[in-house]
């Protein structure tokens, strides 16, 4: 592969659904960045979200179920000039995902982090995801969900995340800015995109979702803690979207000692003098 | 050759005694081998150390005693069963007993005199030093290393009272200093990794391997390595397949219980073609098992974990020159054929420390990935080819793109479900087997070329294997040879259907209860090891058990 755009290819998506437009701001937004596709990595586990890497031209990393958080922070270890941005289901980030999705946080790579939130598992056909409503009738919730639903945003602030917003496919150039303020940011950043599942998610439509939204205006301070946590437990009625929390943190790089020496850790080389001088101390 | 055993309990500084006195005998020009007998406490227990010393050179432990050290009654207790006769037993004068072969010292009082209850240590060094007739000489220069500025010379001065507190038992042996690494197999395993170029080490503590992590950790500022403690083993193999994929040579490392857990990624190395070394520091098993103790297995278990099918290489470490030299050789295997490579070591050979001859990383040239594509095709990143291997190039070093997936791929990653790629892509996968069996080292051979038995082992036996053929041909009899697999998955056969022909007797030494290398030989060339001496206590097998072993007939 080699491309210069980035291009979209055939996807396995149902019409109508919301991943086709995070996909497209996806794309919007690097151009609009300015990068350069061989520049830019694309990290996702497994589900309907997870097949973003396989739609865009770009790097990608097409790993495990829940997994991609790991790989993706150590492949931007690895290369810090890479523009690394994992996109990916509500299952994937917080299912089978949670524990690294709690730890990444505090890890503090310079990554960012698309969900496309749609309440519910698409590839699977159905299931409840753990950001469900409670009483959502599935083929196996046959009895309507009862487990509560996660709140993402809420953990990711409690957890000490620097940047955290949430999002709307209704609302693309709000989309479209959210995006590239997270992809810019220095750190990681979380973005929760609500989305509808045509095929399975007959509760959260896009209808459900477009009457609930209101955008975050200036009057609202993203920088008090407090207030964030309070503004990001509103999920009802009214689901405020835009840029919830914002705090400069310190970065893994930052903190690293080998890594803030400058040079991207791939291309260090092990000085043979230090490997002889390593030697001899056990003699 | 002298056996010494340093005993007491979890948090008396059983280690730390042991380290300065190995260290001193080193220094004295005698080989040392030592093996450390842990609990899983961090306070009490009995704890014990086995100290090896002579001239000759000496790779394995031995139960059979000259002297014991014991810091607490336990050990008395617990080990004087293990003391020859012409034995000696060093022990604070508080310590009850009527063996004759005890020798009281007062290193608590003396402790006491010099200001500090825990240089007794310190006074048990000097003591067993004027025991077995040494010097003096090094101890400044070893304590420095141990101990901290403000109580070098209280510990100095320590070892000297120790050493003049009691009298010559033993026969100085007349040691002559070499330039040799005292060291141990994770240590081993560390240095190795740093000389291969490792940039990027993530895992999760889990006894007995974290000693390569803490080794790499401590030496990773200065030799430009990212080590990071990752939340559990899944993201630990996770995060070297990221930085390995990223272009930054990559390992992780665990035992048994955190490898269960690294099995789905070792698959997407397999399938994603990501160069990845992993490392399994064997524990008794199932589950938690014993947490500080020695077993081997795990080989049937990483020979085939992970669904479905892909190439892998399998590399026992036999002793701390096979931990350093097969950790570097581990790394090249990996990038050559995009394949996880696992090394399969113990708690044994990996907390005993070994005199070898110092490493020489100039011996093994290190491979890394492309740096650019300059053919003027459009780049496949899993392009079919002869050999299986595809072109590896990293993501952002060129104009290139470069996908992975785990779901089956085309020649671009790009996912398919076409059953005519499918099976051209296995067939790539699997056709890089054909590389790694020329690529295969056969196993160390020991012993009578005019053998009639053949023992058989792999991995840390070869050190007590070895000891037990030296003793078996000493009686005229009976001729012995063994062979001792370090590659073991594919498996090296062709030593192997030699010796087994010319064998009249084939006997299979590992510490597990079901003979597994056994069963893998078997499998792949039809040959039977009649009778098996099998060992799953979490104890390793001395060369004197295997010979007792054998002499009674008990074997399986």
């Amino acid at each position: 592969m080699n491309a210069k755009t980035f291009c979209t290819y055939e996807t396995a998506w149902c019409p109508g659904c919301g991943n086709f437009t995070i996909l497209e701001c996806l794309k919007i937004a690097l151009e609009q960045l300015d990068k350069n596709p061989s520049e830019v990595l694309i990290a996702a586990g497994i589900g309907q979200a997870a097949k973003t890497p396989q739609y865009i031209s770009a790097n990608a990393f097409c790993g495990l179920h829940g997994r991609s958080l790991p790989a993706a922070a150590a492949a931007k270890i690895a290369n810090e000039k890479l523009t690394v941005i994992v996109d990916t289901g509500d299952g994937d980030s917080y299912g089978e995902g949670g524990n690294h999705f709690i730890h990444n946080i505090r890890r503090n790579v310079d990554i960012t982090h698309f969900v496309h939130d749609n309440q519910i598992y698409g590839l699977t056909k159905g299931q409840a995801s753990p950001t469900s409503v409670l009483g959502l009738k599935t083929g196996v919730q046959t009895d309507g969900n009862s487990n509560e639903p996660l709140n993402p945003v809420l953990l990711a602030i409690a957890c000490g995340a620097g940047f955290v917003a949430r999002a709307f496919t209704g609302h693309k150039e709000h989309l479209i800015s959210l995006m590239k303020q997270a992809i810019t940011y220095n750190g990681y950043a979380l973005v929760d995109i609500l989305q509808p599942c045509v095929s399975f998610n007959k509760t959260n439509t896009f209808a459900w979702y477009n009457q609930r939204v209101y955008e975050l205006d200036e009057s609202y301070n993203y920088k008090n803690k407090m207030n964030a946590m309070q503004k990001a437990m509103e999920f009802g009625d009214h689901i405020p979207i835009g840029l919830l929390y914002r705090e400069d943190k310190a970065t893994f790089h930052q903190k690293n000692v080998v890594l803030r020496q400058g040079t991207p850790l791939l291309d260090k080389k092990t000085d043979f003098h230090y490997m002889n001088e390593l030697i001899k101390s056990y003699i | 050759m002298y056996n010494l055993l340093i005993g007491g309990a979890a948090g008396q500084g059983i280690d730390t005694t042991v380290s300065i006195l190995e260290k001193l005998l080193r220094y004295s020009g005698y080989n040392v081998f030592t093996t450390r007998d842990l609990m899983s406490r961090v306070r009490g227990g009995h704890n014990f150390s086995l100290l090896r010393f002579g001239i000759e050179p000496i790779h394995s432990h031995s139960n059979q005693l000259d002297g014991i050290v014991a810091l607490d009654e336990d050990t008395i207790e617990l080990h004087t069963n293990q003391l020859k006769d012409t034995g000696f037993i060093l022990g604070d004068a508080k310590l009850s007993g009527f063996d004759p072969r005890l020798i009281r010292i007062q290193m608590d009082a003396m402790a006491k005199v010099l200001g500090n209850p825990r240089v007794s240590g310190s006074i048990a060094v000097g003591a067993v030093l004027k025991l077995f007739g040494e010097s003096l000489d090094n101890v400044r220069a070893v304590l420095q290393a141990f101990v901290k500025e403000p109580y070098l010379d209280i510990n100095v001065k320590a070892v000297e009272d120790g050493y003049a507190s009691t009298e010559t038992h033993f026969s100085h042996l007349h040691g002559v200093y070499c330039d040799q690494m005292l060291i141990s197999g994770s240590k081993a395993v560390a240095l190795g990794a740093i000389c291969a170029g490792l940039r990027f080490y993530s895992a999760y503590p889990m006894s007995p391997s974290t000693a390569i992590m803490e080794t790499i950790a401590s030496k990773a500022d200065k030799a430009g390595i990212v080590v990071e403690q990752a939340e559990d083993e899944i993201a630990a193999i996770h995060m070297a397949l990221g930085a390995s994929y990223g272009g930054a040579r990559a390992m992780t490392g665990t035992s048994g219980g955190g490898f269960s857990l690294m099995v789905e990624a070792l698959g997407l190395s397999g399938m994603a073609e990501i160069p990845l070394v992993v490392i399994d520091v064997q524990r008794p098993g199932p589950v938690t098992g014993l947490p500080t103790r020695t077993e081997q297995s795990d080989l049937k278990f990483v020979i085939s974990a992970s669904q479905g099918e892909f190439p892998r290489m399998v590399i026992a470490l036999r002793n701390a020159y096979d931990a350093f030299y097969q950790t570097m050789r581990a790394f090249n295997l990996a990038e050559k054929y995009q394949i996880p490579v696992i090394l399969l070591s113990d708690q044994y050979l990996g907390d005993a420390t070994f005199t070898v001859d110092p490493f020489n990383p100039e011996k093994i040239q290190i491979m890394d990935p492309m740096s650019e594509y300059t053919e003027n095709k459009e780049y496949l990143r899993y392009h079919y080819s002869e050999n299986g291997i595809s072109p590896r190039l990293v993501p952002g070093k060129t104009e290139q793109l470069v996908a992975i997936d785990s779901d089956e791929h085309d020649e671009r990653g790009w996912i398919t479900e076409s059953a005519e790629v499918r099976t051209q892509m296995m067939d790539k996968r699997m056709k890089k087997r054909e590389g790694l069996k020329r690529e295969l080292q056969e196993p160390l051979f020991i012993g009578d070329n005019d053998f009639e038995t053949l023992l058989i082992g792999w991995g840390s036996t070869w050190g007590p294997i070895e000891e037990a053929v030296t003793l078996l041909n000493k009686d005229t009899n009976t001729r012995y040879g063994a062979l001792v697999f370090g590659d073991v998955y594919p498996l090296p056969v062709k030593q192997l259907q030699e010796k087994a022909a010319k064998a009249h007797h084939i006997i299979d030494i590992e510490q597990n209860a079901t003979g597994q290398l056994a069963d893998l030989i078997r499998q792949e060339t039809g040959i039977l090891c009649e009778s098996r001496i099998l060992k799953y206590d979490g104890r390793q097998i001395s060369g004197e058990e295997i010979v007792e072993r054998i002499r009674k007939g008990a074997v399986q």
